[in-house]
């Protein structure tokens, strides 16, 4: 239930992130979720894309600095506190977030997460009966 | 091992005494075989009488690496050319070369420090050394090779390249030292890596490596590859070649061999005299080359010299490890800054790339010090707070070895220009009027 995420440093240039699209979409290659966070003087663009390796591939052989994390997809209804009942699970666990990012369509929404203890945060959640998605069912999203 | 211990550890003022017998009877000599010289000093309304102590040589005019050239080939010998019985020449990577005649007796005085250098690194008659500096035009060559010839040891005069050859006659001949430049150590030590012949086979217990900067990390690297000790020899064509000075067992400092080469330290800015101890331009007078003796030599190498006596027994001068070369300095915010002190930090962290950018500007009347660095790939990671704790790391270290604080800015893999000879690291942008 782990979903491997690519991570991009960027420097605070214009035109970096219209560069990292383009290599993507010529490759043929389709993002499901993306955010960016940043510094004064660079950025790290957080993504999840259809085809892990061949982004990889395309990316360092433009020379990005990509590196590739494990992180936690969960679904859950598009409804007041459903989060809340989530996030209060994985608190009382012990389990810390380093980040997460999320986006909603329709009845259902979607919250990537970035643990520190990645295994343990699965069991958690499916141990309460939380939906996860699989790698595969994220990237036909 | 001392060669010569009565120059090597002879007290102060007896060494100053001696070195004021000889700066005034080579400008006399100077004043009277140069004209190159006598001019200089006329100009400047200096006769060899006004030099009386060692403090006088302050008066004389400098010598610089472009009057070589201007007096290309001979015009600064100060004997007819029936009396030079050997020529060198530098590799001048733009414009002519710089060209040194060497009398009987200059060659003479060259093997008695090279043999007092071989002595500090603890070479002996029994042992054979392997010379792999370029034989030919370069000093390197000749001037390690006549070195071990006055000492009685065995020359094995590969001079540089080939090599498998290299290793193949260090291990069958038993070379007890090696002389070479530190990068070819490095590349030699990798190579007898890879060939899989075991070490143990190898006799080498020493080296002595100069003719480039190197550092106490390279030094370290040689010594862990080749399991040997490793000596700075110091040395520059327009002197005498190698040899000028030597390390010592101790390894802390390079003596320099002062009763033939007088060392000053000059401010850079000012040219004055700094106190002992003191970081700045080394310049050389030779006291009794007869060729074309070098007067107020300035090298436009950065270092400071140490006059204490040192463990080893000898009271001969301490030079620190070169610095960098004045042409290189950059003054930011009043502090003298060096490209090669941005470089040593970053070869001491495995997380950054020895690439960089020194970018330079004014600011509100405030000079800024940006430092353009890549993070290896392996340490990238996806979250901007390691990012940023590696930038806090490097920039506690650089402002620890320059004295002020960099703006260190992480630029993306490959984007620093690779270091091709001469890969441009700094960017003044600063306008002074």
């Amino acid at each position: 239930m782990l979903i491997k995420q690519l991570s991009i440093f960027l420097e605070n240039k214009k035109g970096r992130f219209t560069e990292v699209a383009k290599i993507l979409g010529e490759a043929g290659i389709n993002m499901s979720a993306f955010t960016v966070s940043e510094s004064s003087d660079f950025g790290i663009l957080r993504l999840i894309v259809s085809n892990t390796d061949k982004a990889i591939e395309v990316l360092r052989e433009k020379l990005y600095a990509v590196s590739i994390t494990d992180v936690v997809c969960l679904h859950c209804p598009n409804q007041p506190g459903a989060l809340a009942k989530a996030m209060d699970i994985i608190t009382n666990a012990g389990i810390f977030i380093e980040y997460m990012y999320a986006f909603s369509q329709g009845d259902s929404a979607h919250v990537i997460i970035r643990p520190d203890e990645t295994e343990r945060c699965v069991e958690v959640l499916q141990a309460n009966k939380l939906t996860l998605i699989a790698a595969s069912d994220l990237y036909k999203l | 091992m001392i060669w010569n211990e009565t120059i090597e550890c002879m007290e102060r003022d007896e060494m100053r005494k001696l070195q004021t017998i000889r700066l005034k009877r080579i400008i006399e000599y100077t004043y009277h075989n140069t004209p190159f010289y006598r001019r200089k000093m006329q100009e400047v309304g200096l006769t060899p009488d006004d030099i009386v102590s060692l403090d006088d040589i302050v008066r004389l005019p400098f010598t610089v690496k472009q009057d070589l050239r201007d007096n290309y080939p001979f015009g600064l010998m100060a004997v007819p050319m029936s009396e030079i019985v050997r020529l060198h020449a530098s590799s001048g990577t733009t414009g002519k070369p710089i060209v040194v005649g060497y009398t009987r007796k200059d060659l003479g005085v060259w093997s008695e420090v090279v043999a007092r250098s071989l002595y500090a690194a603890g070479v002996t008659r029994n042992d054979s050394v392997q010379v792999s500096y370029g034989y030919g035009l370069f000093t390197g060559g000749l001037g390690l090779h006549c070195g071990v010839e006055t000492i009685g040891g065995t020359v094995i005069p590969m001079s540089s390249g080939n090599t498998q050859k290299q290793i193949q006659l260090m291990h069958d001949f038993g070379a007890a030292a090696l002389a070479c430049t530190p990068s070819y150590a490095l590349y030699l030590g990798e190579t007898i890596r890879e060939s899989g012949i075991p070490r143990s086979e190898f006799k080498l217990k020493t080296g002595m490596f100069g003719a480039e900067p190197w550092t106490e990390n390279m030094r370290r690297e040689i010594e862990e590859s080749l399991g040997i000790k490793a000596y700075d020899i110091y040395g520059l064509t327009e002197i005498i070649g190698p040899g000028v000075g030597s390390e010592c067992a101790c390894q802390h400092g390079t003596h320099l061999w002062e009763d033939h080469f007088y060392p000053e330290i000059l401010d850079p800015q000012t040219l004055q005299p700094v106190a002992p101890g003191v970081t700045g331009e080394l310049v050389f007078t030779t006291l009794t080359k007869e060729g074309m003796p070098m007067i107020r030599y300035r090298t436009r190498d950065l270092t400071a010299l140490h006059y204490d006596k040192c463990p080893c027994g000898r009271t001969a001068v301490r030079m620190e490890r070169i610095l960098g070369r004045s042409d290189d300095m950059l003054i930011i915010r009043g502090v003298n800054v060096f490209p090669s002190q941005v470089e040593s930090v970053l070869l001491e962290m495995p997380e950054f790339e020895p690439h960089y950018l020194i970018v330079v500007d004014r600011v509100n009347n405030t000079d800024t010090f940006q430092v353009q660095v890549e993070v290896r790939p392996e340490y990238y990671s996806d979250e901007i707070n390691k990012i940023l704790s590696l930038r806090k790391k490097i920039t506690a270290r650089m402002q620890s070895v320059t004295g002020i604080q960099p703006d260190i800015k992480i630029v993306e893999p490959r984007s620093l220009e690779r270091s091709q000879g001469k890969a441009k690291h700094v960017i003044d942008n600063r306008k002074l009027v």
